[in-house]
């Protein structure tokens, strides 16, 4: 009976909270799945349709703790050394629309994992898997691709305070 | 005033020197351009005097090539026996072009086909600045840390060597010099933690001969008993290893990405290195030799002579890499062999060439980072406001691009003037923590940049290295990223990242000519004397490059520190050019 009670409340929980405070306990290893099928790179299908493409959704979607914790894991790994905080530089910008490789969950997994031929490093058994799902969950919410509730509302780039914005055009003062 | 002046100092200089004995500057010119910076003094000064300040109004468009690519073109193109070279960005293919026929029709392309993951580590666009010419062949570099050789006339790879690896997150973009048959090369990488070296290549067949590490115990740095630093502060032995945390120096940057000069009768080449790593000086204290350092050495043995530190333990990533211009001045009433260098921290340093000993290092742009040099000690004298770490600062002048980056000056010895392509930029940063992973960036900052004071982002200006002052300047919107050249028709040619070619007075800067090209110019301008006896000017377009990645990698400006924060200071770019690497020559009616 309290057992019940236990397990309703967590139901309750999870469902009010959005799975804003959700934690894996227990991450996978290094170990990958590659989702081919579901990370096609086209919507061109000769022929007409096979068969319809399965959706992979993000396990660690819509936390706020994963995304945070991509976030760091974002910049931990160097992606932002290429990437810079969403805007590029080395690598394409990754706030955007028109991705090259897909910006489905999967796309950006297979991106990730296996790398792409003009310059993305291959991360593959370097990342562990939970953490390339958190980093996407971080790299889909610079696009509001998450909830709101569960995004950061402080980049940890410099402050944005406007009264510290020079003025593009007029310059500093000596 | 100035021009009468400058003449006649150089005079003194003549009648000073003995007998048999020319200077530096007045290098021979057979109307060719046969490596990027014209000639080993790197004055990029041409002796052709066909277009001069009156006529160079009537300049026309003779013809033009499509590169096919579209990302920063910073290259020179060459000029060998009647035939045009010009190496592309990646994937570096190189054309040769048949300037005996009308409208130059392509002899043959080679295409080289670097490792595209390549890419991945060019910390400022994909860029390559050029070839030499040496005995026959034409020798550059691929971004995949490899030098090509090949024949002038076939087109045929001669010799192809892998000097480096993109998994350390090595890279070349620089251009090589051939002194005394040896090929100067330097690798890129100061962004990704490398291990800085200039290497010396046998120009026959491509073996490697020896190899200056600018990081580590001395023999790797290839210091000896001939190593005399003319300041204390650069004495000492395995300075490469006692200056840098435990094993910093090997991940510490200071790379060789950029130009080399080379002074025949001294026997010295002239090279400087670029910035420690990471940026965040933090996470590295001491002096963090041998980065940010001017070095000369012997090119048949790389054995280094001396030595002099630009900016220890560099706190702006201010890379000691550009350009080194060999002049013979009077200075002080005393003729000296001086070197001309323009640095990123905004000082422009002459110092004698034969010992390191610094004579001169004046600002020539806004500089709110350092006081003053110490003639006595060598010592720069640092803005303890501006300390950059694990902190937030903001208004320091010059950005990390420095008063001037890559972008290479030239000297007339008509009108004894420097004309420097520049930048006015600032930045606030915050530091945070690099973490070394081989084969990524290491940089530990978050930077944006913004126009310096008077809100224009560039200049062109003319520098009296005697007197050490600014004696015109045209500012610009954007950083002047281009090359220039200047020519015994008193003519100086360079262009701007929105696209115009320009043309003005040396004397004095007076815009004379002005042609819009295709895309923004970032490119290096050369003049030749045709098959047929005409002087021909060429430059390539194909905005990008560390300022233009903007627009050359499509950057989403709402993120400022995009492009290591040089997207904040470009936000605009796309609204004046897009990209497209085009080559244009023009001539006289
Ligand atoms: C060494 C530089 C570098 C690092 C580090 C890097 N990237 Fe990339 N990235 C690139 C380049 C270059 C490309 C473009 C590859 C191509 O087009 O083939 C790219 C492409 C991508 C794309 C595909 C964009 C599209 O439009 O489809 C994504 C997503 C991406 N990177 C995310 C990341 C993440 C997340 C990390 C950190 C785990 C990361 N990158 C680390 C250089 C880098």
């Amino acid at each position: 009976m309290r057992n019940k009670i236990v397990f309703a409340c967590f139901l309750l929980f999870f469902s009010l909270a959005c799975q804003r405070e959700k934690r894996d306990i227990r991450p996978s290893p290094t170990d990958l799945a590659i989702y081919d099928e579901a990370a096609r790179e086209s919507a061109l299908r000769p022929g007409g349709p096979v068969s319809p493409q399965p959706v992979v959704n993000n396990p660690y979607n819509a936390s706020g703790y994963d995304i945070s914790e991509g976030q760091r894991l974002y910049n931990w790994y160097n992606c932002s050394g290429c990437h810079a905080n969403g805007g590029g530089g080395i690598g394409p910008p990754l706030i955007k629309k028109d991705w090259v490789y897909g910006g489905a969950p999967a796309n950006l997994f297979d991106t990730i994992a296996k790398g792409r031929p003009n310059g993305m490093p291959s991360w593959g058994g370097r990342i562990p898997e939970y953490q390339i799902w958190q980093i996407i969950a971080y790299v889909r919410s610079m696009n509001g691709g998450q909830p709101t509730s569960a995004t950061s509302s402080r980049p940890d780039s410099i402050e944005t305070n406007p009264q510290n914005i020079v003025n593009r055009t007029t310059g500093v003062t000596k | 005033m100035v021009r009468t002046k400058s003449v006649s100092t150089a005079l003194a200089a003549l009648v000073w020197v003995p007998l048999g004995f020319s200077q530096i500057q007045n290098q021979p010119d057979d109307g060719q351009w046969v490596m990027a910076a014209k000639n080993y003094a790197s004055t990029r000064y041409s002796t052709l005097n066909q277009i001069n300040t009156q006529n160079v109004k009537n300049l026309k468009l003779d013809w033009t090539f499509s590169t096919g690519y579209t990302r920063g073109h910073e290259a020179a193109p060459l000029v060998v026996n009647n035939t045009m070279y010009i190496v592309t960005p990646y994937p570096n293919d190189l054309y040769a072009l048949d300037l005996t026929k009308p409208g130059a029709p392509m002899k043959w392309v080679y295409q080289p086909h670097p490792n595209p993951s390549s890419q991945g580590v060019a910390c400022c666009d994909v860029v390559n600045r050029g070839a030499a010419y040496y005995k026959g062949k034409i020798i550059y570099n691929l971004l995949d840390v490899e030098t090509v050789a090949v024949d002038a006339n076939s087109g045929k790879e001669l010799w192809r060597t892998k000097l480096g690896d993109i998994n350390l997150g090595e890279s070349i973009t620089m251009a090589p010099i051939v002194a005394k048959d040896v090929v100067l090369v330097g690798n890129s990488g100061g962004e990704f933690g490398v291990r800085g070296w200039l290497a010396g290549l046998d120009a026959d067949n491509g073996k490697v001969k020896w190899r200056a590490y600018a990081t580590g115990p001395d023999k790797d740095v290839l210091i000896g008993a001939n190593f005399k630093p003319f300041y204390a502060s650069d004495r000492g032995q395995d300075l490469g290893v006692k200056t840098w945390p435990r094993g910093g120096w090997e991940i510490g940057g200071a790379t060789a990405w950029s130009w080399i000069s080379y002074d025949p009768e001294l026997d010295l080449f002239y090279y400087g290195t670029s910035n420690p790593g990471p940026w965040n000086p933090e996470q590295r204290p001491g002096d963090n030799k041998w980065g940010s350092t001017l070095f000369a050495r012997r090119p048949e043995t790389g054995e280094a002579i001396w030595a002099y530190q630009l900016n220890p333990h560099d706190l702006h990533d201010y890379d000691g890499v550009n350009e080194n211009i060999l002049l013979d001045l009077t200075i002080n009433g005393q003729p000296r062999k001086v070197l001309a260098h323009p640095d990123r921290n905004g000082r422009m340093y002459i110092m004698d060439r034969s010992n390191g000993e610094v004579l001169s290092a004046e600002t020539f742009v806004y500089v709110n980072t350092s006081f003053s040099v110490d003639l006595k000690t060598g010592e720069l004298k640092l803005n303890p406001t501006k300390k950059t770490g694990f902190n937030t600062i903001r208004d320091a002048c010059p950005a990390p691009p420095g008063g001037k980056d890559w972008q290479p000056s030239s000297f007339s010895p008509r009108t004894g003037l420097i004309y420097l392509p520049h930048n006015n930029l600032c930045y606030e940063m915050q530091g945070t923590q690099a973490n070394y992973i081989a084969g990524t960036p290491f940089v530990g900052m978050n930077v944006r940049m913004y126009a310096g004071p008077g809100g224009n982002r560039g200049a062109f200006s003319a520098w009296d290295p005697v007197n050490a002052k600014t004696v015109w300047a045209i500012n610009e919107t954007f950083p002047v990223w281009t090359g220039t050249v200047v020519t015994a028709g008193d003519v100086v040619f360079y262009g701007t990242m929105d696209g115009w070619f320009k043309a003005v007075d040396a004397h004095n800067g007076t815009l004379l000519w002005r042609f819009k090209l295709g895309s923004g110019t970032i490119g290096q301008p050369i003049t030749y004397k045709g098959p047929d006896g005409k002087q021909y000017v060429a430059i390539l377009c194909g905005v990008g490059g560390w300022s233009g990645a903007v627009v050359a990698g499509g950057l989403n400006t709402v993120d400022g520190t995009a492009a290591l924060g040089f997207a904040n200071a470009m936000t605009d770019l796309g609204k004046y050019t897009t990209k497209g690497g085009m080559l244009y020559v023009f001539s006289l009616p």
